[in-house]
């Protein structure tokens, strides 16, 4: 079983003929897609053979024609599937980032000048998609892989093979093209609510300007400051019911900083899995935040760009 | 590599599956047991309304059970399982068994086959054209199938024309195949003996109704090509077993040995050269014109001058002979020979016998016995026609002198009896007399019904003699044929009546149109196909040099038919090649499109890099996007093109 693992790989490498990655697109020559027979392909080999030793046995003149018609048709089945496949042209679509445990979703890119119909892709270990495409356009083909770990996911080798028209024939090609997916850590299941502990922010709410307007309540979130839960409203409603939080009108946004050195763990992993639950908890409170890591530190600030920015710098922490 | 498992089967596949088996069983239903059609089709018509209804396919062990029923259905039918019927039986019902448990499109596939061999085993029963017709439909609908297996959501219409086109792809490489294929001459094996099914034809012994049973049977005997003029009717004397044991009632062949030539030698010239291709009869007789030259190299000979194959004839067969028609043979018949053609039981047709000793009192030799014969039997006002009364044990005496009418046997008999009484030694003929030329194309055709039975009587010097005593009371029946010599109101054949002529019209060209189909398709053997093949200028067609050019051949249609796949572009939408014609231009400026950009944002981002175009370029997306993804005209299509081509980046 290994030695077949390995002489398979020995063949994947060199049948793609191309060092990986390749740079987008990709077009797939002829000399990269392989054709040969399925099983279905070759029990047809095998009722043709038969149909042949029957028609001189029997002396059937039309059994003859038959046959050829089918011989005829079986290798017609290689050109349409060959063609089914070959010079299509492959690249790199988008791929969103994803939390490590997540599936990252590579898209792909598959233009074609003619129509093509189920094209099957898979990635070692990943699930199948299939995909047709009109003439003169181009389809996206999602290809799913699990992850385990922080960090760029390189897109592994790409598998394509089509059996169209008649499933007798298997065209295949492999293709390596350059994408990676960029998998944020995961966030903590167990944080350990924000670090509000002095500094700025406390201050700021503690001093109690007070003309912020009380301006609803909404389903509590484990990020939202405690002084923020409408304890009240809790003890009127007793155990069961969810906390809520008070929401405040104006720009008055609460400020808080959430340090590497703040964040309870021994290893870096999981201080970086807090650190990520923190700011993902931060932003969706609506708070202005800054992060600080050992090799840089993100400033106070909102929104998504500075969302992505920080979960970014902890996904590549301590790589590159 | 992508493991999947075969998946079930959608809906439209199961019906697919369904209209191949019923195209594949359908031609066949004529040809089998009345049970086993009925019991395919009823199969089908379950399967059709469980998938009607959405209902669940049937528990294994009722098919199992069916299975074990159906094959022993087929063991009580045929009292064996090999074979060709009781195989072609099992088929159909595996075939429509097999549809009760398909669940994926591997079963699917299975039934695909099934079918594609059902549709090869038509071919036992007949080739005919109409055969043939029935098989492609039934290869089309399987084909589409097999499409469907793989891509089930096109609709019905798209999947059977891209079979069709498939189909038609194919074909260059079938002919390739047809005519270069190297032949061999079956069978590989012994044929099960079921394989030559009966047909109508002669028999080997003659007794009264032999022969009137063919009269009313129009089916094809053998056709005949005359290279040269086409002998007179009166000289198309077809010979078949010769008939020289006499018990009584019932004539019967000699026994003997085949030969490889004759015992005669034919002159060196007045040959009629002719071409002859039976149709299958199951026996070894040629039918060759008399008198027969000798045997060509793969047939044989008898010592009474019939011709023979080595094989029964089981399957068309293709013979060029030759004939002497004025040629006489046997002078040197061996005394022993010619004793045994003057037996006549002791105590039959006494009322002959009396006659004959009369005959012999008064003639100075055989010649006049022969001449006081034939006058008698003109005298006798003997009546030919197809439905003689019966006859009881002294069947010559009778027809002679009580009945006085009847078909060629009972002349034949008559006037053989009478000659071997009367000392000559006598012996009937049988085979067929006369034929019809097709004016279509030409070939004479004989038919079941010109199947006749005349005498052969031996006189010193002169050998064996041709006497035809239906000729002295029906000349019409040799001059022209069956229908001119038998009375008014005799049932006779359909293809002879004279009220049906422009039916006549028809078959005669429908004839020629399967004597066609006969003999380049269904009669390309190893020997045409030797024959082709040397007029196409092989001057050595033997199975090297015919693999040779199948390979060379069959590599250049393949290579032609791989450039015209691959070339095969859809037509572009001009408006799409403009676009790309313009973004290859902006590209060579490092303004190459993603290819996942739209038309707009790609020409913002064009005119912020190129201010001086920027009014244009975004009058060329916006027209190109109207174009592509909106209701475009022609003029809008003129107007990019104009702009495109005066674009200045």
């Amino acid at each position: 079983m290994n030695l077949a693992t390995t002489l398979r790989e020995q063949f994947i490498r060199w049948a793609l003929r191309v060092k990986s990655p390749e740079p987008s697109p990709i077009t797939l020559g002829q000399r990269r897609v392989y054709v040969l027979p399925t099983r279905a392909g070759l029990g047809y080999a095998a009722a043709l053979l038969t149909m042949l030793i029957g028609s001189i046995n029997y002396s059937l003149s039309l059994g003859y024609v038959l046959t050829f018609l089918l011989t005829g048709l079986g290798i017609v089945a290689i050109l349409h599937t060959f063609r089914n496949l070959v010079r299509l042209k492959v690249s790199r679509g988008r791929t969103p980032p994803v939390f490590a445990g997540e599936h990252a979703a590579f898209h792909l890119v598959l233009a074609s000048d003619i129509e093509r119909r189920t094209l099957r892709l898979w990635l070692p270990g990943g699930e199948n998609t299939c995909v047709d495409i009109a003439a003169n356009d181009a389809a996206d083909a999602c290809l799913q892989l699990p992850t385990t770990k922080r960090g760029w996911l390189d897109l592994p080798r790409v598998g394509l093979e089509t059996t169209w028209p008649f499933g007798l024939i298997r065209a295949w090609a492999y293709c390596a093209p350059e994408a990676r997916c960029l998998v944020y850590p995961k966030p903590a299941v167990k944080a350990p609510p924000l670090p509000w502990a002095g500094g700025e922010a406390g201050s700021r709410l503690a001093g109690g300007h007070g003309n912020d307007d009380f301006a609803g309540l909404r389903g509590h979130q484990p990020a939202d400051p405690p002084r923020h839960v409408a304890w009240k409203t809790a003890a009127r409603q007793g155990d069961d019911a969810p906390l809520l939080t008070k929401q405040f009108d104006g720009a008055a946004a609460a400020r808080i900083w959430l340090d590497w050195d703040d964040a309870p763990a021994a290893d870096i992993e999981t201080r970086l899995s807090i650190l990520t639950r923190w700011v993902l908890d931060a932003h969706a409170a609506g708070l202005v935040w800054g992060l600080r890591l050992p090799e840089r530190t993100f400033a106070l600030a909102s929104g998504e760009e500075h969302l992505q920015a920080a979960l970014t710098a902890l996904a590549l922490h301590g790589q590159n | 590599m992508a493991k999947t498992n075969s998946p079930p089967l959608a809906p439209a596949q199961t019906w697919w599956l369904l209209a191949t088996g019923f195209s594949a069983i359908a031609p066949l239903a004529p040809h089998v047991q009345l049970w086993l059609g009925a019991a395919a089709m009823l199969a089908l018509a379950w399967r059709g309304g469980l998938a009607w209804y959405r209902q669940p396919l049937p528990p294994r062990w009722l098919l199992v059970l069916l299975v074990v029923a159906g094959s022993a259905g087929v063991l009580l039918q045929f009292r064996t399982l090999l074979g060709q019927s009781p195989g072609v039986a099992l088929l159909i019902l595996f075939l429509a068994l097999k549809q009760l448990e398909s669940r994926t499109a591997r079963d699917g596939l299975a039934i695909v086959f099934l079918a594609f061999f059902l549709a090869l085993s038509q071919f036992f029963y007949t080739q005919a054209i109409a055969a043939a017709i029935a098989s492609a439909v039934a290869i089309l609908v399987a084909t589409a199938t097999l499409l469907a297996l793989t891509d089930h959501r096109p609709t019905p219409l798209t999947l059977l024309r891209r079979a069709g086109s498939m189909l038609l792809q194919a074909m260059p490489l079938m002919l390739l195949l047809f005519v270069l294929f190297p032949r061999i001459q079956g069978p590989l094996w012994a044929l099960p003996r079921d394989a030559s099914n009966a047909v109508t034809g002669l028999s080997d012994t003659m007794a009264p109704g032999s022969i009137s049973r063919l009269s009313q049977s129009d089916a094809i005997a053998f056709r005949v090509r005359f290279p040269g003029a086409v002998p007179k009717q009166q000289q198309l004397y077809w010979r078949g077993p010769v008939l020289s044991e006499f018990d009584g009632r019932t004539w019967r062949p000699r026994q003997s040995q085949p030969r490889p030539r004759l015992p005669y030698d034919a002159p060196a010239s007045g040959g009629i050269d002719y071409e002859i291709t039976l149709e299958p009869h199951g026996k070894n007789w040629l039918f060759a014109l008399e008198l027969p030259g000798q045997p060509p190299e793969d047939t044989l000979a008898t010592s009474d001058f019939q011709l023979l194959t080595r094989e029964p004839v089981t399957v068309r067969q293709r013979h060029a002979l030759r004939a002497y028609p004025d040629l006489h043979a046997g002078r040197d018949e061996p005394e022993g020979l010619r004793e045994r053609a003057l037996n006549l039981p002791s105590g039959s047709n006494p009322r002959i016998r009396a006659l004959a000793a009369g005959w012999r009192a008064n003639a100075q030799n055989d010649d006049d016995v022969l001449r006081q014969a034939e006058t008698f039997f003109l005298r006798q006002h003997l009546i030919y026609t197809l439905s003689p009364p019966r006859l009881g044990e002294q069947t010559a005496d009778e027809f002679l002198f009580d009945t006085q009418q009847g078909f060629c046997e009972h002349f034949a008999n008559a006037f053989a009896v009478a000659m071997r009484a009367a000392g000559i030694p006598a012996r009937v003929v049988t085979g067929y007399q006369g034929g019809e030329v097709n004016p279509v194309d030409g070939w004479l055709t004989v038919r079941q019904y010109d199947a006749h039975a005349w005498t052969e009587v031996w006189l010193p010097q002169r050998g064996w003699l041709r006497v035809d005593p239906t000729a002295i009371s029906a000349p019409a029946r040799i001059d022209f044929n069956l229908a001119a010599a038998v009375p008014e109101g005799d049932p006779l054949p359909l293809l002879m009546r004279a009220d049906l002529s422009w039916l006549r019209d028809i078959r005669f060209r429908w004839d020629a149109v399967t004597n066609t189909w006969n003999q380049w398709v269904l009669g390309y053997n190893p020997e045409r196909q030797r024959d082709l093949l040397r007029r196409l200028g092989m001057s050595t067609p033997d199975v090297q040099s015919m693999t040779a050019a199948l390979a060379t051949l069959s590599g250049l249609a393949l290579l032609a038919l791989t450039a015209w796949t691959l070339r095969q572009r859809r037509r572009r939408d001009p408006a799409l090649a403009l676009w790309e014609r313009l973004s290859k231009r902006l590209a060579r400026q490092g303004l190459a499109r993603a290819p996942t950009e739209g038309p707009l944002d790609y020409a913002t981002r064009v005119a912020a890099a190129l201010p001086q175009a920027a009014s244009e370029m975004q009058a060329i997306a916006a027209l190109y996007g109207r174009l592509r993804y909106g209701p475009g005209t022609p003029a809008m299509l003129d107007e990019l093109r104009r702009r495109v081509a005066s674009f200045r980046p």
